[in-house]
């Protein structure tokens, strides 16, 4: 069998990698984990240690806090990352709505990751710096 | 006259059916007979063991069996040390690779792990139709029809114990005129040559490691490189670590970390075009021999097309946590496939459900769940004494080999309903615990955090809300001593009062 639908040009389709040229995409492909999480399925679980961060590629997710979803997140959006950069298990859940398929960056290696791919902690820094915006907007 | 065929199960009709007979197929069908559990196996080989029939090309596998341990051979906590043999009930079919290996090391070679697959096949009396191809599938309103090469198979669930053993080609431009590992040749047939091997995952290291006695240089290239701080506390670094010092030393190895624009075939042999990734630029690398390491997949033939959904770029069918297809309900998955379904993957370290050592596990989890979810079997649930649960859930976690094993992956359940009194609920998938798990209970796994520090966790699940205490690790991974007692203790205090 010959794989068609690579994975590094799908991660050259997304945002958060989108400074990235070839060498780095296929180094990120080969090094990190794809997974496909069944819809209704946990991805991110509220108060449990040692999670990760994960890279939506397709499908849905929900953010869940005590049991209400209070967000959606789409393709190309990222969630855990917070955690990990606090050093603390997740305040919320992350439950998948339909059939999702992520990019897994182990939490222990997120640092390392950021550090030697600036472009990709600058992604990073822009969308968390939206949503705070976005939640400052909502709170007043 | 036409000759008798002798072989068990014709094709008709039957509860389930398992295709396979390598170590997932012969262990679910192995746990699915002990819960009375109606089956057919069927596998296209001619006899038992699967990929271990021909691989490692090398003939050693990565995995290790220490015959004679702290503990006695053929006892559970035993199988911790066995990281290869099938799990039986009945002595004579328990710790069956040590029984067959020379001790030259503790790494069985392909012919010993061979021997003791078919001796459990043998011994436990395993029955499988050889020589019985799977082709094609199709739904029918209850079930499935399974296309043989013998006829058609009806069954309500099917297990599919196929391997992770295709051939696979990542997509390099001239990727098409390099051999794949499978046409790997005898180390001396690369004597004095240079060698490029595509790929530094298992495959690539193991070639890499079989030839550096003859060739002249190996270089193994791909994009991501090599973490060997991980692979030094991991099971297969007997293979990894060995070329990986010659690298280290400036000898006749290197691990490139590269990613190959194209490969280009040249009259003595390849020129392999390719951009460094750990250190930037253009990087052309000649060689008399190219080999691509860069994988396999599971030959999962037409079941993409029924709807499985598939993982790795459809190189991996994507399951739930108890190993069912995630998009085709009484469609699963036994062996080396069930590494797809993840787990929690804590601080991003996966399960060893990719080796026999985790997947044996999994198929009797396997078995037992689909008698209970299509076949009205509920699980066997012991009655446990208030005073027993501590000292049980403590010997547990010191001994389990499902727990050493599947680290953070599988974990032993207690229920604590207050009115029915503490049960031991046995292994479950801690995912399937977190998740879909009711009423009270105290579920515990071993855990390794990125530094490989070995810990016990405990989960209770009391009043609806879900709690996890992460205990302190043991230098002699005594989880038994006081501090371990007290702190489960007290969670059981919070469920049963």
């Amino acid at each position: 069998m010959s794989v068609d639908a690579d994975l590094a040009s799908t991660l050259a389709g997304l945002r958060l990698f989108s400074d990235l040229g070839r060498p780095e995409l296929e180094e990120i492909a080969h090094t990190f984990d794809e997974e496909v999480i069944p819809a209704g399925q946990r991805v991110l679980r509220q108060g449990l240690s040692g999670s990760n961060v994960y890279v939506i590629l397709e499908g849905e997710a929900g953010l869940v806090l005590n049991g209400q979803e209070r967000a959606s997140l789409q393709r190309g959006e990222f969630f855990g990352e917070v955690s990990i950069l606090l050093g603390e298990s997740p305040t919320s859940d992350i439950v998948a709505k339909t059939t999702l398929r992520c990019l897994v960056i182990p939490g222990p290696q997120l640092r390392t990751f950021l550090l030697a791919h600036p472009e990709v902690m600058l992604q990073m820094l822009l969308s968390v710096t939206w949503r705070l915006r976005t939640t400052l907007a909502w709170l007043s | 006259m036409a000759e008798l065929d002798e072989r068990p199960f014709p094709p008709g009709e039957y509860p389930v059916v398992v295709v396979g007979s390598g170590p997932g197929g012969l262990q679910t069908s192995y746990c699915l007979r002990r819960l009375g559990i109606e089956h057919a196996v069927v596998s296209q080989d001619d006899s038992p063991g699967g990929m271990f029939r021909k691989w490692p090309i090398y003939q050693r596998l990565l995995s290790w069996t220490k015959p004679d341990a702290p503990v006695e051979r053929g006892t559970r906590p035993y199988e911790w040390y066995d990281h290869n043999s099938l799990l039986g009930e009945q002595r004579s079919e328990q710790a069956l690779v040590a029984e067959f290996m020379d001790r030259t090391w503790m790494v069985p070679s392909r012919p010993e792990m061979e021997q003791g697959l078919a001796a459990f096949a043998d011994r436990a009396g395993v029955p499988v139709r050889y020589g019985c191809r799977w082709e094609s599938t199709r739904r029918e309103k209850d079930g499935f029809v399974l296309v043989t090469s013998d006829g058609e198979y009806r069954c309500k669930v099917a297990v599919f114990a196929i391997g992770v053993t295709d051939p696979l080609k990542m997509p390099i431009p001239g990727i098409e005129d390099v051999p794949h590992y499978v046409e790997t040749g005898k180390p001396r047939d690369y004597e004095g040559k240079r060698v490029v091997v595509i790929g530094k995952r298992n495959s690539g290291f193991e070639i890499a490691d079989g030839m550096v006695p003859w060739a002249k240089q190996v270089l193994l290239v791909s994009p991501r490189p090599v973490a060997a701080d991980v692979l030094a506390v991991s099971t297969v670094r007997v293979r990894y670590l060995q070329p990986y010092e010659d690298h280290s030393w400036g000898g006749g190895t290197f691990a490139l970390d590269a990613a190959i624009e194209r490969i280009d075939k040249t009259p003595t042999g390849y020129r392999i075009v390719a951009n460094g990734t750990t250190h930037p630029g253009a990087l052309e690398i000649d060689a008399e021999i190219a080999i691509a390491a860069t994988g396999f997949c599971t030959p999962l033939r037409d079941l993409p097309d029924l709807g499985c959904s598939t993982v790795k770029q459809g190189t991996l069918p994507a399951q739930t946590h108890h190993w069912e297809s995630a998009s085709v309900p009484g469609i699963y998955f036994a062996g080396n496939a069930t590494q797809a379904a993840a787990g929690l993957r804590k601080h991003g370290i996966g399960s060893a459900s990719g080796t026999v050592s985790g997947f044996r596990y999994n198929a009797r989890l396997l078995a037992r769940r689909i008698a209970e979810k299509h076949f009205g079997q509920p699980a066997q649930r012991s009655a446990l004494e208030r005073d027993e649960i501590v000292p049980f859930l403590a010997s547990e976690l010191t001994r389990a080999p499902e727990l050493w094993t599947q680290k953070s992956y599988l974990a032993r359940v207690v229920g604590l309903d207050p009115e029915a009194g503490p049960t031991d609920d046995g292994i479950q998938p801690l995912a399937a615990f977190l998740d879909e798990g009711e009423g009270n209970a105290l579920a515990v796994s071993v855990e390794m955090d990125d530094q490989a520090r070995i810990y016990p966790a405990l989960y209770l699940r009391a009043g609806g809300e879900l709690h996890e205490d992460v205990c302190p690790p043991h230098p002699l991974h005594d989880f038994q001593s006081e501090s371990y007692r007290a702190q489960l203790e007290s969670l059981v205090k919070r469920a049963l009062g």
